[in-house]
């Protein structure tokens, strides 16, 4: 699943490099978890792992449309304002119910995501320009919908996508594993996911090759808005509040983060559903482990910034050993 | 083959003296001796993959040599950077202007040298006098204040070759310089090289249209497989001579015999199944007409920048023809769309196989697939047991060696990576197959195969288009052939006027005549 070509490649010189390339990011966590059960009290408790989970969801749903993005050899620096957009767009018809309303948030979102891909696909504008300019232009239209403000939501039926359990597990971490099939599904499993990794691989070939690159150019940024939108709900619905100033905030920083530490290279041609996974999971523990040693957050964000230049050193690795 | 130059010669501005250079085991340059005086004019001929650009390089500082000697004005020299050549007044003209298409073009060209006033603030002004007056003197006139961008491209040349000249340049290289003028440009062009070689500029010309090499040149270097196969003045040598150097091919001895795998080939019958009228893009191709039929493999003739794989691509969908149409089976064919040509049964083996064809890094299932693959869906959901029945067919047939379906496609040989395009393309169940150099770059068994595969391929029946810059495998593979010269059909060759003679004299356009024409002749003809 977490390969898209599912190719058996033999085994080569630089192994281990493989290896790392492959599984470092499952390694990382592994050793992670390794540390925290001896080194810091009441990490390895299921309450708190239901707490990292619920945190990690926001930037595991963005990371997932940006693996797509990326498999595309794009960029997305816009999701932070489409999850701005969708939150501000959520008091606006809450009256009507909470799925009319989230519908709507999405399809707001999905906005966002028509122009960039128009952008990039029809008029040829890069990928990183385009959807810059809506990173700045979709947060401002998010605070001119919601005038500027704060605004609490209270409707039982929304705020329970942010607090709700089944059996102990929040809805939002149900619909984020759904998510995630979805997607992995998408990639591994359709026509669409082939294309997708076929155009990041090489776009010409895959004019040439009669693919309709243009139009699947087109949906993957819409898909990548829409899952933004979804992930600036729960968080609306985790605050009981829509804060379109600040919600999604430098989210697209993590989401590229989660996505290249998971081992899909930005190159594009590749798309790894899994490893973004865990990669956006790794990002969360390493925050989560600094916090619980009441290391302050700048900290976390240089370690961040180290496993980034670690994880684009072996993809380079990759591409030398070719 | 030897140098036949006077001895009263002017003395030489830059030379090379057994110059090579190999790329990863691959020679490209080998003992290369090169001579250039001061205000000759001298053609730099040779087909592809001949070593053109990269003497170019190695002259110009882009490369360095990995052996032999470049000498300046009688001194050794070595240009470790680009920048070094230009301060030793080696300038090159590209054929796309690589200047500021922003800037006016007064600052364009004193770009780096700008007039300083007594503040040492740029001085505008007297900038852009200079500028007018150095135009001037090439009875250039054109508003120096307006954007580069904003000039027609042989006008924009103008400026990057005033600017080259004014930097003190006593040696100028064009590349193709006038690949996308007008007729009238080239004119121009023409005049204002005369000008800078009566200043004792030496040019280095490189081009692939014979009547200009003819008109502006004096002398001739060829280069083939990286060596110099000629040194010499063009006046003594035909055209025909000229390609037959280019090619590796004697004049005389031209001989049909066995040294491609090809079988017999028979002209298709019936109703042709691809008809192409009026073909024409601005620069690229005008008024090419074609007929295929089912069962013949015809062969598109032509020196490298003739419209071969131009007019390839505007029966792939790939290149918007300006006018013209194509129609396949009485269906006309919407132009430049790769989709509609594939529904309509026409398909294209790319020439650039690694850059225009292969998905490098999927595997060998999903690139045979690729263009297939909705056909090998349910409602969009692949389906792993259509495609490998599809896959093994093909890699059954087409004799495609790997360790299984899965193996990354990059990790093939060049003639299996081949053999995995047409295994794409025949899983669309084509009706005409456009072949653009099928065997480059690939070996010697392989290339066997795939030509031996082109011909099963016609006797079932497809229509076949090749084009191929090795004269052998048009000739041999093709029954009849279509020789385009210069964007346009130049002739037709048919039974058993498919030879290498024939061929190579339509090449250069000696039409009926196979008589020679002296330069002279030439020159009054244009």
């Amino acid at each position: 699943m977490s390969t898209v070509t599912s190719a058996v490649r033999l085994p080569q010189k630089g192994s281990a490099l493989v290896f790392l390339q492959r599984y470092g990011v499952y390694l990382a966590i592994a050793l992670l978890l390794l540390f925290n059960l001896f080194f810091t009290p009441n990490f390895m408790t299921i309450d708190n792992f239901r707490v990292q989970f619920i945190q990690v969801v926001p930037v595991l749903i963005v990371a997932l449309g940006m693996a797509l993005v990326i498999g595309t050899e794009g960029i997305d620096l816009s999701v932070g304002a489409v999850m701005a957009l969708s939150a501000a767009v959520i008091p606006l018809y809450i009256g009507y119910g909470p799925l009319p309303a989230a519908i709507l948030a999405v399809l707001a979102g999905c906005l966002i995501g028509l122009a960039n891909g128009t952008m990039i696909a029809l008029i040829g504008v890069q990928p990183i320009v385009a959807t810059l300019s809506l990173m700045v232009a979709g947060r401002g239209i998010a605070l001119l919908v919601a005038d500027e403000q704060l605004k609490s939501v209270i409707d039982p039926g929304f705020l329970a996508l942010g607090r709700g359990t089944i059996a102990g597990v929040p809805y939002s971490v149900l619909l984020a594993l759904v998510l995630v099939g979805l997607v992995a599904v998408l990639v591994n499993r359709t026509t669409f996911g082939k294309q997708l990794v076929s155009i990041g691989g090489s776009r010409r070939a895959a004019e040439l090759a009669g693919l309709p690159v243009k139009r699947v150019l087109i949906t993957i940024y819409i898909l990548a808005a829409a899952l933004a939108s979804i992930a600036g709900i729960i968080q609306t619905a985790r605050l009981s509040a829509s804060v379109p100033s600040t919600v999604g905030n430098l989210i697209e920083l993590s989401a590229i983060t989660a996505v290249v530490i998971g081992g899909t290279p930005l190159s594009g041609g590749q798309v790894k559903v899994l490893g973004t996974v865990a990669g956006a999971l790794l990002l969360q523990l390493i925050a989560a482990s600094l916090i619980k040693h009441n290391v302050p957050d700048a900290y976390s964000q240089i370690t961040q910034a180290v496993i980034i230049l670690l994880a684009v050193y072996l993809q380079r690795g990759k591409a030398v050993l070719k | 083959m030897t140098e036949q130059l006077s001895t009263a010669a002017p003395a030489p501005v830059l030379e090379a003296r057994g110059v090579g250079k190999t790329f990863t085991g691959v020679t490209a340059l080998q003992g290369v001796d090169f001579t250039l005086r001061a205000g000759e004019s001298l053609a730099l001929m040779g087909e592809n993959g001949a070593g053109k650009s990269t003497l170019i390089k190695v002259l110009t500082g882009v490369y360095q040599p990995d052996e032999g000697e470049l000498f300046l004005h009688g001194e050794p020299a070595s240009f470790a950077k680009p920048v070094d050549a230009q301060h030793a007044g080696i300038s090159t003209i590209y054929q796309e202007v690589n200047l500021v298409p922003l800037m006016t073009v007064a600052q364009n060209i004193f770009l780096g040298r700008e007039p300083r006033n007594r503040f040492g603030l740029i001085d505008f002004r007297k900038m852009q006098e200079d500028a007018r007056a150095l135009l001037a003197t090439y009875d250039i006139h054109v508003d120096v204040r307006r954007p580069l961008r904003s000039l027609a491209l042989g006008m924009q040349q103008m400026v990057a070759l005033a600017r080259a000249v004014s930097i003190d340049a006593r040696v100028v290289i064009m590349d193709e310089p006038t690949s996308s003028l007008e007729a009238r440009e080239v004119e121009t062009l023409f005049r204002v090289i005369g000008m800078l070689r009566s200043q004792g500029i030496a040019i280095v010309y490189v081009s692939h249209r014979m009547d200009e090499i003819f008109t502006i040149c004096e002398t001739v270097t060829v280069l083939r497989d990286g060596k110099v196969v000629h040194n010499g003045r063009l006046a003594d040598l035909s055209r025909v001579e000229l390609v037959a150097l280019m090619l590796g091919r004697s004049v005389e001895k031209v001989k049909r015999g066995g040294v491609t795998a090809f079988g017999e080939v028979k002209e298709g019958e019936g109703e042709p199944v691809l008809t192409a009228r009026d073909m024409s893009r601005k620069h690229q191709i005008s008024g090419i007409g074609l007929d295929i039929r089912p069962g013949e493999v015809v062969g598109l003739g032509g020196l490298l920048g003739s419209g071969r794989s131009e007019t390839l691509k505007a029966m792939a969908g790939v290149m918007q023809l300006d006018e013209g149409s194509l129609t396949v089976d009485g269906k006309r064919v919407r132009s430049g769309s790769v989709a509609a040509a594939i529904k309509a049964g026409v398909v294209m083996l790319p020439e650039d196989r690694k850059a225009e064809g292969i998905i490098p890094n999927l595997s060998i299932r999903d690139n045979i697939v690729l263009a297939a693959l909705p056909r090998l869906s349910r409602a969009g959901f692949t389906s792993r047991a259509k495609q490998d029945a599809i896959v093994d067919v093909f890699m059954k047939r087409l004799r495609i060696k790997a360790a299984s379906p899965n193996q990354v496609v990059s990790e093939l040989s060049g003639g299996n990576q081949q053999k995995v395009m047409i295994a794409r393309w025949l899983a669309m169940n084509p009706k005409v197959l456009l072949l653009d150099e099928p065997t480059r770059g690939i070996d010697v068994g392989a290339k066997a195969e795939v030509q031996a595969l082109i011909n099963e391929l016609a006797d079932e029946g497809l229509a076949i288009v090749l084009v191929s810059s090795e004269l052998e495998e048009v000739v041999e593979g093709s029954a009849r052939v279509v020789v385009l010269r210069d964007g346009s059909v130049e002739r037709e060759l048919r039974g058993s006027e498919v030879t290498e003679h024939h061929l190579m004299a339509a090449l250069v356009g000696e039409n009926h005549s196979p008589a020679e024409e002296s330069p002279a002749e030439i020159k009054e003809r244009l």
